[in-house]
């Protein structure tokens, strides 16, 4: 079985995230950029099928600019077998990724697609549903829980108040959790053999899709700052502060 | 236990100017040798904290078309201040009484770590491995006494020293030279200075902890290229220190503040003197209606020439601040951490050459250096720091000044810096308490939000990399006869004394807030914790520090 799995390059999870100057988007100048942490939990699960014998070949792909071949190294790293990097300088939106995405599903032929829930930095939820509607593929969404017997793909899903399982028959699609599982580290010689694995760059108008946005942002604002809270000296003053200044009792 | 090898020609701890600029300089002297590069930061530069001032003059050398190249090396330094302050007022030294060592025509103003980060894309086309994330753990040895090599930490141990799911055990690489460019007080390094005595024959090294903020301010009061710098206020006389104030780009300012760690006073925070600094009459403007973006701590070596101990030992050499060529008037060290490094890497080629003996002492890399300009201007200013240290701010400054700018240093004495910083901390009782503002939240802040600037990671879930070599030590002797000193010189909150209910006290240390700054391995007057490094990747993520 080939799996396909799909990695961002985002702003790292211990950034601080600031607002540029113009309110148009993120700074992302002097700021680190890592693979999306539920991408990382979707490739070590890829891994561990594969581990089990369940899988043949892994494939990391990320959509972005050249320097996301760091990403796609790093997935080589920690033990897939090939990477494929869309190249495009664009921001693009979820269905554009989504659409590019099922081009190269189309010339690869995976049983399976791991993607994150969700990238961080946008939080969008969008591409791997997408991306199973496109394909026609069935699909399991924030997964916690993977098992593979044959064709029987079960996955566990938490939902509120409890657990859902759901099981569909190959080929299909699966978003990661955060508790699916702890991905591991890369080793230095496994870091050293992935130089020389294969990195393939296509160029994002080459694949014959619209990259056009559909949505304008208007403005990006950081959320207000929360006034300094004060220490009050008994419970009298705490309600008549709740009750005449803050006026919610 | 045996562990995966890896085998390299050369091996390097330390992604700074110094571990680059070797790794380069070998790479253009031999194209095959191969070297490798490990550093303890998530990505290079993560961990690199300066001010910085670049003077070129090492980097000309070493990559003299970097203009052509797009090195991050933009802003000139346009104006340059120095001040006196005292609690309300601030008087302009003219230009023409500073000694020529503090002048900065011709430098830059940049980021080192960023300067770290193109070095290190010069120096992976060279084709050197560069591996951001590893920590040297450990320095490994044949049974001649030689070092071989270093391994890496383990990772995914969890606090208990238990392995978690995703254990990875450290490797070892080996290599025929191991250079330690560790930066200021490397753990790895000081181990070899222990183990070899490379100290015996120098006095025993004096440090500053430089605490740095960045800031974006009013772009009105932003002047690409103006350094500032101060002394005085809101240190005492008898404590070395002072701040720095560098316009960089995009309106932002780098505005540090270093108190020399021999102070006596084991109440003084130097946390503390930076924050109530920026609300000095003269400072404060700059940073009303501007915002903080960046917080960070690091220790650097003061000594100088009085302090460099031996460089080299059976198989290796130390290079850059690992060693200490930091030139304390100028405050400035990376381009000597830089030429050092490339000298032992002139070094290590010729003698990798002439094939004899792998792991020969390096000789020619000390000789080398004693004919360098590294040398020779640490010769020069070497009684800047002793003077202060003997006479105080005034007198200290007046006489040092004076030596150089009348004789540039060219005098017959040497003074010597007598004890270690640990040895200099009065007891609590022969000191007196120090009085700090409370952070107002807008110029000057507390610990806790400080600390969340440095953009830490560190799983909490491993072995405490903080040791206390006796972990009574603490509260029985800390504690009562110097009242806990770590709780002020740790600018990350690390240590708390707590007092739990009919209790008695007891030592705190959260080492998820480590900056990896190296001062309680220096300051702790009981000389009883000793840093080590924490899983690779761990600690601060220093954007453009
Ligand atoms: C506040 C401050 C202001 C300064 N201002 C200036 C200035 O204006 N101009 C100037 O020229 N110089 C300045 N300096 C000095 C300058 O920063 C240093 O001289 C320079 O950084 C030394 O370079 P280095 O490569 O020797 O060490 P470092 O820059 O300290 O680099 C050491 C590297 O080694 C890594 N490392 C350490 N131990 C290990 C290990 N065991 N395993 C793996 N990796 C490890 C660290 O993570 C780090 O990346 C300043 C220093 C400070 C602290
Ligand atoms: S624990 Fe030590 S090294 Fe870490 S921040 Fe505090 S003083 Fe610096």
């Amino acid at each position: 079985m080939k799996i396909l799995v799909a990695v961002k390059r985002v702003i790292d999870p211990y950034a601080k995230i600031r607002v540029n100057a113009d309110q148009t988007g993120i700074e992302t100048h002097n700021v680190k950029l890592s693979m999306n942490p539920f991408d990382e939990i979707a490739l070590e699960e890829a891994l561990r099928l594969k581990e089990q014998g369940l899988a043949s070949e892994i494939i990391v792909i990320s959509i972005g600019p050249i320097q996301a071949q760091e990403t796609l190294r790093q997935g080589l790293a920690l033990g897939a077998d090939r990477a494929i990097l869309i190249q495009t300088d664009q921001d693009l939106e979820p269905l554009v990724i989504a659409q590019l995405l099922n081009r190269i599903s189309l010339r690869e032929a995976p049983q399976l697609i791991i993607l994150g829930k969700q990238a961080i930095d946008n939080d969008a939820n969008q591409t791997g549903q997408m991306l199973a509607a496109l394909l026609n593929w069935p699909q399991a969404t924030f997964a916690s829980k993977v098992t593979i017997d044959q064709q029987r793909v079960t996955v566990e899903r938490e939902i509120d108040g409890g657990l859902q399982t759901l099981a569909f028959d190959l080929p299909g699609i699966i978003t990661t959790d955060l508790r699916l599982n702890t991905p591991r580290f890369a080793k230095l010689p496994n870091i050293m053999k992935a130089k020389s694995k294969p990195l393939e760059i296509i160029a994002s108008e080459t694949l014959g899709i619209d990259l056009t946005p559909r949505l304008t942002t208007l403005s990006i604002k950081p959320p207000p700052i929360r006034p300094k809270g004060i220490l009050v000296h008994s419970v009298d003053e705490l309600i008549d502060k709740l009750r005449f200044e803050a006026k919610v009792i | 236990m045996t562990r995966e090898i890896m085998v390299y020609d050369v091996v390097i701890v330390g992604a700074g100017p110094a571990g680059l600029s070797a790794a380069i300089r070998l790479k253009q002297l031999a194209p095959t040798r191969s070297v490798c590069i490990l550093d303890k930061g998530a990505d290079i530069g993560a961990h690199i904290l300066s001010g910085a001032v670049f003077e070129t003059s090492a980097l000309d050398k070493l990559i003299p078309d970097w203009q052509a190249r797009g090195a991050p090396i933009r802003v000139n330094v346009t104006e340059d201040h120095w001040l006196f302050l005292s609690a309300t007022n601030a008087w302009r030294v003219p230009s023409w009484l500073l000694p020529k060592p503090l002048h900065n025509a011709g430098n830059y103003i940049i980021s080192l770590a960023n300067l770290c980060r193109w070095l290190s894309e010069q120096a992976t086309e060279l084709g050197v491995d560069i591996y951001p994330g590893f920590a040297a753990s450990e320095i490994l040895y044949n049974d001649q006494n030689q070092v071989i090599g270093v391994a890496t930490g383990d990772m995914g141990r969890a606090k208990n020293g238990t392995e978690k799911s995703n254990f990875t055990p450290g490797i070892a690489l080996h290599a025929s030279y191991t250079l330690l460019a560790e930066g200021c007080r490397g753990s790895l390094t000081e181990s070899l200075i222990t183990r070899f005595q490379l100290r015996k024959d120098a006095c025993p090294q004096t440090y500053g902890l430089g605490i740095k903020e960045i800031w974006e301010i009013d772009p009105a009061l932003h002047r690409p290229g103006k350094v500032m710098h101060t002394a005085g206020w809101p240190l005492d006389n008898q404590t070395y220190g002072g701040s720095f104030i560098y316009h960089l780009e995009q309106n932002q300012v780098a505005i540090g503040f270093v108190t020399g760690l021999d102070y006596q006073n084991p109440y003084l925070d130097p946390f503390c003197e930076m924050q109530r600094f920026k609300t000095h009459p003269a400072i404060k403007p700059l940073f009303l209606n501007a915002k903080r973006v960046s917080y960070g701590a690091r220790a650097l070596n003061e000594g100088g020439y009085q302090s460099i101990p031996t460089l080299v030992f059976p198989g290796g050499a130390l290079i850059g601040c690992a060693a200490g060529f930091l030139n304390v008037p100028k405050i400035k060290g990376s381009h000597n951490a830089m030429k050092s490094a490339m000298l032992a890497a002139e070094a290590v080629n010729n003698a990798l050459s002439l094939n004899a003996n792998p792991r020969i002492p390096l000789h020619a890399y000390p000789a080398a250096l004693k004919q360098s300009s590294v040398y020779q201007e640490l010769h020069q200013v070497r009684n800047f720091r002793p003077w202060f240290s003997k006479l105080g701010l005034f007198w200290g400054t007046l006489v040092a000044g004076f030596e150089l700018k009348l004789f540039q240093g060219r005098v017959p004495w040497t003074l010597k810096h007598p004890r270690e910083d640990r040895a200099r901390t009065l007891k609590a009782h022969q000191a007196s308490v120090i009085h700090y503002p409370k952070a107002d939240g807008v110029l000057s802040f507390d610990r806790a939000s400080s600390v969340y600037l440095a953009n830490i990671r560190h799983d909490e879930n491993q072995p405490v990399h903080l040791h206390l070599r006796n972990p009574n030590l603490a509260i029985d002797v800390c504690y009562p006869d110097y009242a806990a000193p770590e709780q002020r010189y740790c600018p990350a909150g690390v240590y708390e004394i707590i007092h739990d209910l009919n209790k008695a006290p007891r030592l705190h240390i959260n080492a998820a807030n480590c900056v990896h700054c190296k001062t309680c391995d220096i300051k702790d007057p009981t000389d009883n914790i000793v840093w080590t490094v924490p899983e690779g990747g761990c600690g601060p993520n220093y954007p453009n520090m």
